[in-house]
């Protein structure tokens, strides 16, 4: 059996930038398996621009800032394997792929980066109402069948969920000669950027529903109208709100969920928060010697970010496979008033060391500081003119500030 | 086209009819309005083989249902469907409800079904996570789970090799007797027609024969889980019968999901709407029963229609018109009752009036299917080193090589739709619902098909998916 020191399963953003940080701090016997024919994952579907701000300081598309990482890869005879399956890891870290080529292997690694990114939250999780007609997809499969494909999924769209592919995906039916009829919001407020709904929709004069959602799916053998309804705090109908909508497509745009399939058959928990595992600041699980970063970890909304976590999750897995790891005592972070989720999860104290925690918020804030409290003292403040939940906040900390270690909590204080 | 005998209708009843008929030197034809087999009543049900302790003593459902259940074992392994008998066990909450469990026993005694009463202690050493609320439960064995979308493909598709032949997108409109002969759509001829239109077998019947029964569709709504962990449920659970039938079930699937429903509510024929008050009285109806059931694993709501008779028995009866048989009515237990049926509708009203001869040559086996997820690793290595098309994993969720979509397709009653495949192999069956593969299934079926991938459906013809290629696209 082929041993690996790493295997990085995924070749989408965080696991291109994965293999190039670990490739660049000298480990040579790596390998990326990706499932589908090609690398860059998602982002050769996302035509749009706004990649790369924070990485290259210019505005690329998807597939560009991913071929800036592929051509990399090549560059760097990073080896991969693509349309490969990982049927299996086992708890001795064996993989077990499939593809054309070479049948059914196994092969055995040091360590295993998960950048396995996320799926689509589907009518079925939603217990969306009404009729199973074809017309209701989400909208990344939209995106696909129609910038993969080229081929037009509807003429009349509605939007149900304000994530920024569906936002994205608005703009793009408008600009292919579909009539967006506008966008149902569960929340009160957006979970898109808001950059997004300036660009996307109110330029388009796409009418954005907030705190109202699709009621009913009308429709025989494809979505013919759609009924969305006002909800209350308590997410119930308000009655008479009802507001009726002759579409031929649905599109779904309500979420993503980390894809963790191999994880969960390890038995390693998820975190109820983010759907992804709990990782320490070298992103490391809890299952000694495998990473996740990206998507698969937690959802991000720029991509940009899910390539520096990336990286980070690398250095940790070099640093792993150098056995650098000491025995230190190991703190939580704790998600306080106002926070949805905080990563990592945990983390061990190192003098002169900084750590990138992030986090985003349950709600949206205006006028706020972030608090971040360690044994009931605060270690900082940071005043804020608002938060969203759609922005994940990054907060770097230098440890340094921090005489006395302990748990850390975060948590949001409004300002009056 | 000249039959002996046309069959309205490939759900669970036709589909087993027809394959019963299959064994004999004679012209069958099947007549179906969908655009692939068991895609109605058959297609969204229970998925569970009843024991047959319920249904009133002395009644069609009840001699049927304990025929039917005896057949399955040799029916699944003749026709290569996944089939447990993974047992029942029937919960009462309540001292009056232990009190009718009791009474149940006693019926299930004279239908000829062997069960046992539990007390909590002894539930809980099967069943760990039944809730608080259980008193005590009727336990049958012999009830079983099955994968029903696959035995009607299965039994078509045994039908078919066996000489029968199919007709989808074929719906009835018309039909006629002229001297002896049955005229359908002015194009099909028969000298004997059998009525198993389900939800439309009395709009079928008033076709040729006076009003003689009224089908009241009753809808069904579920709930599926995903694959979370396989020793959740091991039995199906039924709460104490109501009046208004069987009540709320969880139930493992042959699929290693888990099913939770269903509702019961009168709709209209065409009405598979779900709705949220109806899902969440059935979890909490389900929470009656279990624990902790981790609804944020629900990948799927759907509702099934039930054809249910007026009078509550299943109708197998040749009214005014000879030779026009109608097997209507067939609502629960109706999918474990099929082989049963069959044999009963072949034999009375066919074979002891025509003496046809039985074929020497009839094959009871369907080509065996190849799924590569189920088998081990080394096995695995040993079929993709031989044909590739197995190395290519199609869904990812549920591990469906294209391979096995190849070989579906090249059997005698194939997918033609996303929906026709999801139900043969599962490809779209799991978290992601389709997200990921489904563009790949479009390209296997329209490449299969000689089509574009605009072409092929969802589920019906009317049921487009994609529509024109953008502008420039293919530049």
């Amino acid at each position: 059996m082929k041993t690996y020191d790493l295997v990085i399963i995924g070749g989408g953003s965080a696991g291109l930038a994965a293999a190039l940080e670990a490739k660049k701090e000298g480990v040579d016997n790596l390998i990326i398996l990706e499932k589908e024919p090609y690398l860059g994952g998602i982002l050769q579907q996302c035509i749009h621009n706004g990649f790369g701000l924070v990485q290259f300081k210019e505005q690329l598309s998807g597939p560009e800032y991913a071929q800036r990482y592929i051509d990399l890869v090549n560059e760097n005879h990073i080896p991969y394997l693509l349309e490969t399956m990982v049927y299996e890891i086992t708890k001795d870290k064996e993989i077990y792929y499939t593809n054309k080529q070479d049948g059914v292997c196994c092969i055995k690694a040091r360590a295993i980066i998960m950048a396995t990114g996320c799926i689509e939250r589907t009518a079925g999780a939603i217990q969306l109402e009404g009729a199973r007609v074809s017309g209701i997809m989400t909208a990344g499969l939209a995106q696909k069948y129609m910038n993969i494909e080229g081929y037009m999924v509807g003429k009349k769209v509605f939007i149900l969920g304000s994530g920024d592919i569906g936002l994205i995906m608005a703009r793009r039916c408008m600009l292919e000669g579909a009539k967006v009829l506008g966008v149902a919001e569960i929340m009160p407020y957006s979970n898109g950027l808001n950059r997004n709904i300036v660009q996307c929709l109110n330029d388009f004069d796409i009418p954005l529903y907030l705190s109202h959602t699709v009621k009913k799916v009308v429709g025989k053998d494809r979505v013919e109208k759609i009924i969305i309804a006002k909800v209350d705090d308590k997410m119930n109908y308000i009655p008479g709100s009802e507001k009726e909508f002759d579409c031929d497509t649905l599109i779904l745009s309500v979420g993503l969920i980390p894809y963790n399939p191999l994880l969960e058959k390890l038995n390693i928990a998820l975190n109820p928060k983010t759907k992804g595992v709990n990782v320490n600041q070298d992103y490391e699980s809890e299952f000694e010697g495998i990473f996740s970063c990206g998507n698969s970890l937690h959802v991000h909304d720029l991509v940009d970010y899910v390539s520096k976590e990336a990286t980070l999750a690398a250095k940790g897995a070099v640093k792993y496979l150098k056995n650098n790891k000491q025995e230190e005592k190991v703190y939580k972070t704790v998600a306080g008033r106002g926070i949805n989720y905080v990563l990592p999860q945990q983390f061990s104290y190192q003098k002169d060391s900084k750590i990138d925690f992030k986090f985003r918020v349950s709600k949206p804030f205006k006028a706020c500081s972030i608090v971040i409290k360690n044994n009931d003292s605060v270690v900082r403040i940071i005043k804020k003119l608002y938060l969203l939940p759609a922005e994940m906040e990054i907060i770097s900390l230098d440890m340094n500030a921090i005489t006395n270690p302990s748990d850390l909590v975060f948590e949001i204080k409004e300002d009056f | 086209m000249t039959y002996d005998v046309i069959i309205i209708g490939a759900g669970v009843v036709g589909a087993s009819i027809a394959r019963e008929l299959a064994k004999y030197k004679i012209k069958v034809a099947v007549l179906e309005k969908d655009n692939d087999v068991g895609n109605e009543t058959s297609n969204a049900n229970s998925a569970i083989i009843h024991s047959g302790y319920d249904p009133e003593c002395g009644s069609l459902k009840a001699k049927l249902n304990v025929l039917g259940n005896a057949m399955f074992d040799t029916l699944c392994k003749e026709l290569d469907v996944k089939f447990k008998r993974i047992g029942s066990i029937t919960l009462a909450l309540d001292d009056n409800d232990v009190k009718t469990l009791k009474e149940l026993q006693i019926r299930a005694t004279k239908n000829g079904v062997e069960t046992s009463i539990l007390s909590r202690e002894e539930l809980l050493k099967i069943e760990p996570h039944i809730s608080n609320n259980v008193k005590a439960g009727l336990l049958a064995n012999t009830a079983g789970i099955i994968d029903p979308f696959n035995f009607c493909v299965h039994l078509m598709e045994n039908a078919v090799d066996n000489g029968v032949e199919l007709y989808l997108n074929t719906k009835v409109v018309k039909i006629v007797k002229e001297n002896d002969t049955f005229i359908i759509n002015d194009k099909f001829k028969a000298k004997m027609v059998i009525n198993c239109a389900g939800l439309f077998s009395d709009e079928i019947n008033e076709m040729i024969n006076p009003k003689s029964f009224e089908i009241i569709p009753r809808k069904g709504e579920y709930l599926v889980l995903d694959h979370f962990d396989d020793d959740f449920v091991k039995h199906t659970l039924f709460l104490v019968p109501s009046i208004k039938g069987k009540g709320v079930l969880i139930s493992p699937t042959s699929s290693n999901n888990y099913l939770i429903g269903p509702s019961a509510e009168v709709c209209l024929k065409d009405d598979k709407d779900t709705d949220k008050m109806t899902i969440e009285q059935i979890k909490k109806t389900a929470m009656l029963m279990v624990d902790n059931i981790p609804f944020n694993q629900v990948i799927h709501t759907f509702a099934g229609i039930r054809p249910t008779p007026a009078n509550h028995d299943f109708i197998i009866e040749e009214i005014k018109t000879k030779n026009f048989i109608n097997v209507a009515g067939i609502e629960s237990p109706g999918f474990v009752s099929s082989p049963a049926i069959a044999k009963m509708v072949v034999e009375d009203f066919i074979i002891n009036r025509y003496h046809y001869e039985l074929k020497k040559d009839f094959n009871p086996y369907v080509r065996p299917y190849l799924h590569i997820n189920e088998l081990p690793f080394e096995k695995r290595k040993e079929i993709v080193d031989r044909n590739k098309d197995y190395g290519e994993i199609i869904c990812k969720c549920e591990k469906v090589s294209k391979g096995e979509i190849i070989d579906c397709l090249n059997r005698s009653v194939p997918p033609h739709s996303i929906k026709a495949l999801k139900k043969r192999l599962r490809v779209g069956f799991g978290k992601c619902q389709g997200g990921m593969c489904q563009s790949y299934a479009l390209h296997i079926l329209a490449n299969y098909y000689h089509k574009d991938i605009n072409e092929i459906p969802y589920d019906s013809l009317d049921s487009y998916i994609l529509l024109d290629e953008l502008k420039g696209a293919k530049d």
